[in-house]
């Protein structure tokens, strides 16, 4: 699993200021307690730094792969915006990502108009329409949906969804854009569900309260109360699940049909960026320029997803303010 | 949404369009259950013929078409240990540090945002950064060890967010109860906050189970081979300097490159993928619910 | 308390895994202690079905020795011999020179070439594709970068029951893969690319499986890899000549245009368990297991 759901609601008991420590009768703490508490607060200390270490010590470690290539040799206009990926060329190395960009932009933005009403729709459902019940199995439900490894999403698109597509649709293959789709959306689905319907919680009751004090029924205050009021919620809900989505591996490297390919119709082929990554890295030797180039899209993953994480922070901190 | 007068036109209508909004929202949410449902039993249907005991603890034989998956199934136990026997220590003090220790200042912000955006590297980053810094950097070579600690990276945020989440549902009135009757901050953490936060801790460590049981890419690089001859039916079999099969990489091998295989081996080891995700969750999910019936606030 | 005792099992763990490790380093000489020696096999896809049940009949009979097979693609093999991270490396092409050099500068010696078998790199459509010879120029057409065959119609084929479409739907492989590099080598032309849009996937089995599922489709892929769903085309030289239908035979009497070798490379002159191994692929009982993969063996001396 790509992606779990990190909860940017606001918790609401918030965070806690620093503890007075108060007067301690000397004679009551032995020397090596106190001694020992502030090894103990120094190993803390150390491992709240270490998060930051690790993900900036990734951030460098791709960059640092990758670098010479970006900086030297690697055009970088020729890279982004042609379609020709030929790495391993014997005359003609190029190196243009603008077809895998467009497998990765076409398939997340599919799965994402999948997955947004289904996704928002069951936020609303379970946050407004149904009893404790059935919430609680609709929650379990969700949450085995989220578990489910990417590597079974990915036999799945190939043993089930490609011969079910390739009837229903009558199209010639049925691993394509829509394949991959369906599965990042039943992947991503549970994320919005979960931040959903935590945003729609956060809402607070007088809301809805005078909303029925005014006459209004619950659909009337869903659509024109609550929706408005949790829209930052949702927001941030919808762009993490499509932070999973862009992340996605290996259900989109067996389902998508990888072919270098600009899309023209959710039934033509594609490659992602990550399943691309995923391919050709082990074949690349350590410090060839295909290898190096590999690391490149690495960055440019890593730049995307920064930019739709810290998207969906800067959204939240707009519910905080309110 | 009753009225003490009579029922007007308008009045119909918006208990019709209600109705509706009901259904409808009632169909979106009934529609995720049906995939689920649908998926797994097909699975479950067409692996039968080869699901048994005997499936589990034999090792694959004949090319991987006959015998079990014994080796991969050992190999996801202790990539998932391990992993997760480094990673949750780890997780937990860092959580405590962020939510209990640090002051509100930039440096705090900057650790949140690290472990929100550690939280969004796809897979595939997290295999080139074990691959580069443990595998060949560290020089620990392909292993057990750097497939694990690839794992571990890969764990780290989320069970931080969700041990934040635990720490921080803990009243405020806890702890000043303690402060008041003296107890110093670590007093406070080990004896009041933990104890009452371990559901939530514990619940978030689980789920990154199946997360980690799950995930192909950074152990294919890292550590993952495709066969690999071990005792079967021995628990120790492997070391963690060793290479290992892993039940994910297993699936993925035998859904691209085993021909000939029955029919039934890659629904079969996928179901027991799946099985063991599932099983765990389910465990999580109902000690969550457990303890939480038995918190007296 | 909880964390402590985690602390202390971690630290046991490592503690037991690093003895482990020096016993088997040491044993590689002797093959003494608990641990079997390992031999690193990685690369061709194409060959891991074979490599694995080399290693499994083998190890059957050695007990001291293990052979860890991976996958990945030729390339990946040849990578690994580069990073110094395997013994063996499977390929089912010829190592280049760029590459023999970087094996060179990284173990010091000179990679030594052996041949362990061959492979037909056979072409498959949907079995009820009216099609059945094919030839080189038209494959080539069919998959180089700016060629000019797309439609089954130019190959003559005026309709495939269940196809849809007259496209050519292209099924080819991702290029870590050595069936890659010798079909662009052998068939596509050495300076040319392949046409974008065709479908590159991971193993030699999804190819054919693919292709069995797509009437419209045509692909490559080992010979020893057919399925009922599938059938082969026979392949000439020059278009006209009727063609040769992939076999055994016809690969080992050369007939057939497009065979290749199956390659095992080792960084120089490999050490005394490996050489064992090696030897042991090269005897009857090796090459029964490259018939019964569905591969050639090697011509009998």
């Amino acid at each position: 699993m790509e992606h779990e759901a990190i909860k940017v609601a606001p918790s609401p008991q918030g965070r806690v200021e620093a503890a007075p420590r108060g007067p301690e009768p000397p004679w009551r703490r032995r020397p090596l307690e106190t001694a020992g508490e502030k090894l103990l607060e120094w190993l803390i200390r150390l491992c709240g730094v270490s998060a930051i270490l690790f993900v900036f010590g990734i951030f460098f470690f791709v960059f640092r792969e990758g670098a010479g290539l970006l900086f030297g040799e690697l055009d970088l206009a020729r890279f982004l915006f042609t379609t020709e990926w030929y790495p391993t060329s014997n005359s003609n190395v190029r190196y243009g990502v603008l077809a895998l960009i467009a497998g990765t932009g076409s398939v997340t933005i599919l799965a994402m108009i999948i997955a947004v009403p289904f996704g928002l729709g069951s936020a609303i459902f379970l946050s407004e329409f149904c009893g404790q019940r059935t919430k609680e199995t609709l929650k379990v439900v969700i949450e085995l949906l989220a578990a489910i490894p990417s590597v079974v999403w990915g036999f799945i698109g190939i043993s089930v969804m490609n011969p079910l597509i390739q009837r229903v649709f009558d199209v010639p293959v049925g691993l394509n854009v829509l394949n991959g789709a369906l599965l990042l959306a039943l992947m991503s689905v549970p994320i919005m569900v979960s931040i959903g319907e935590d945003a729609l919680k956060a809402v607070p009751d007088s809301h809805r309260e005078a909303a029925l004090a005014l006459g209004s029924t619950r659909w009337q205050t869903i659509y024109r109360v609550l929706l408005p009021s949790a829209k930052n919620g949702l927001l941030a809900a919808v762009l993490l699940g499509v932070g999973r989505a862009v992340g996605e591996t290996m259900a989109v490297l067996m389902a998508t049909g990888h072919a270098i390919n600009i899309p023209h119709s959710p039934f033509d082929p594609v490659r992602t960026l990550t399943a691309t990554i995923a391919a050709e890295l082990g074949e690349a030797s350590v410090g060839s320029s295909h290898y190096q180039v590999l690391f490149v899209i690495g960055i440019l993953l890593f730049s995307i997803t920064f930019a739709v994480n810290l998207a969906a922070d800067l959204v939240v901190k707009g519910i905080k303010k309110s | 949404m009753t009225s003490t007068f009579a029922e007007t036109r308008f009045g119909r209508t918006r208990k019709r369009n209600e109705l509706i909004a009901k259904c409808v929202f009632g169909l979106m949410a009934s529609l995720l259950i049906a995939p689920l449902l649908l998926i797994v039993g097909y699975l479950v249907v067409e692996a039968l013929p080869l699901l048994s005991w005997d499936f589990l603890v034999t090792n694959p034989e004949g090319g991987m078409r006959r015998g079990g998956i014994w080796s991969a199934l050992l190999g996801t136990v202790y990539l998932v240990t391990l992993s997760l026997l480094i990673a949750a220590p780890v997780g937990v003090l860092a959580a405590v540090y962020l939510n209990e220790y640090a002051e509100e200042n930039w440096l705090t912000r900057v650790i949140n945002l690290a472990v929100v955006n550690l939280a969004g590297v796809p897979s595939i980053v997290h295999a080139l950064f074990g691959l580069g810094a443990f595998v060949l950097f560290a020089g620990i070579g392909r292993s057990i060890l750097a497939a694990s600690l690839t794992l571990a990276i890969m764990t780290l945020p989320v069970i931080i967010a969700s041990t934040k989440e635990a720490l921080s549902s803990v009243p405020r009135a806890f702890r000043e109860a303690c402060w008041n009757v003296g107890a110093t901050r670590w007093q406070t953490i080990r004896g009041i906050v933990l104890p009452n936060s371990v559901s939530g801790i514990l619940t978030g460590v689980i789920l990154q189970v199946s997360r980690t049981a799950g995930e192909t890419a950074p152990v294919m690089f890292t550590g993952a081979v495709f066969f690999k001859r071990i005792e079967a039916g021995d628990p120790f079999a492997y070391s963690i300097w060793d290479q290992c099969m892993a039940l994910s990489m297993h699936l993925f091998t035998i859904t691209t490159q085993v021909n000939d295989a029955p029919h039934a081996l890659p629904y079969a080891t996928a179901v027991v993928l799946l099985g063991t995700v599932l099983t765990v969750n389910a465990t999580a999910i109902a000690l969550r619910v457990y303890l939480r019936s038995r918190k007296k606030w | 308390m909880k964390r402590t005792l985690l602390c202390t099992l971690l630290a046991l763990s490592l503690a037991a895994g690093c003895k482990k490790k020096e016993a088997s380093s040491e044993g590689a000489a002797e093959a003494k202690g608990a641990k079997p020696v390992t031999i690193q096999n990685i690369g061709s896809d194409t060959m891991v079905n074979l490599a694995q049940a080399w290693a499994e009949a083998y190890s059957k009979a050695h007990s001291k020795i293990s052979v860890e097979v991976s996958g990945g693609g030729s390339g990946v093999g040849i990578a690994a011999l580069i990073n110094g991270t395997a013994d063996i490396a499977n390929a089912s092409r010829q190592l280049e020179p760029a590459e023999e050099e970087k094996i060179t500068k990284q173990a010091g010696k000179h990679p030594t070439e052996h041949i362990v078998g061959y492979d037909g790199l056979a072409i498959y459509v949907h079995k009820d594709n009216p099609l059945d010879h094919i030839s080189i120029e038209e494959l080539s057409e069919i998959y180089k970068e700016g060629g000019k065959i797309n439609k089954w119609s130019e190959l003559g084929v005026t309709s495939i029951p269940g196809a849809k479409g007259d496209d050519i739907v292209r099924i080819s492989r991702q290029n870590n893969s050595g069936t890659y590099h010798y079909f662009r080598e052998h068939v596509v032309g050495k300076k040319n690319d392949f046409k974008p849009g065709s479908l590159d996937m991971n193993g030699s089995k999804e190819v054919v499986e693919l292709v069995g599922r797509t009437p419209g489709a045509i692909g490559y892929s080992g010979l020893g890899y057919a399925t009922p769903a599938v059938k082969f085309i026979r392949v000439s030289k020059v278009k006209g000549e009727p063609g040769i239908v992939p076999s055994i035979a016809t690969v080992l009497d050369k007939t057939y245009p497009i065979a290749r070798p199956m390659f095992m490379y080792t960084p120089g002159d490999p050490p005394a368990h490996v050489k064992d191994y090696l030897a042991w692929i090269n005897t009857d009982e090796g090459q029964k297991i490259v018939e019964q993969t569905g591969y050639v063996p090697l011509p009998k001396k």
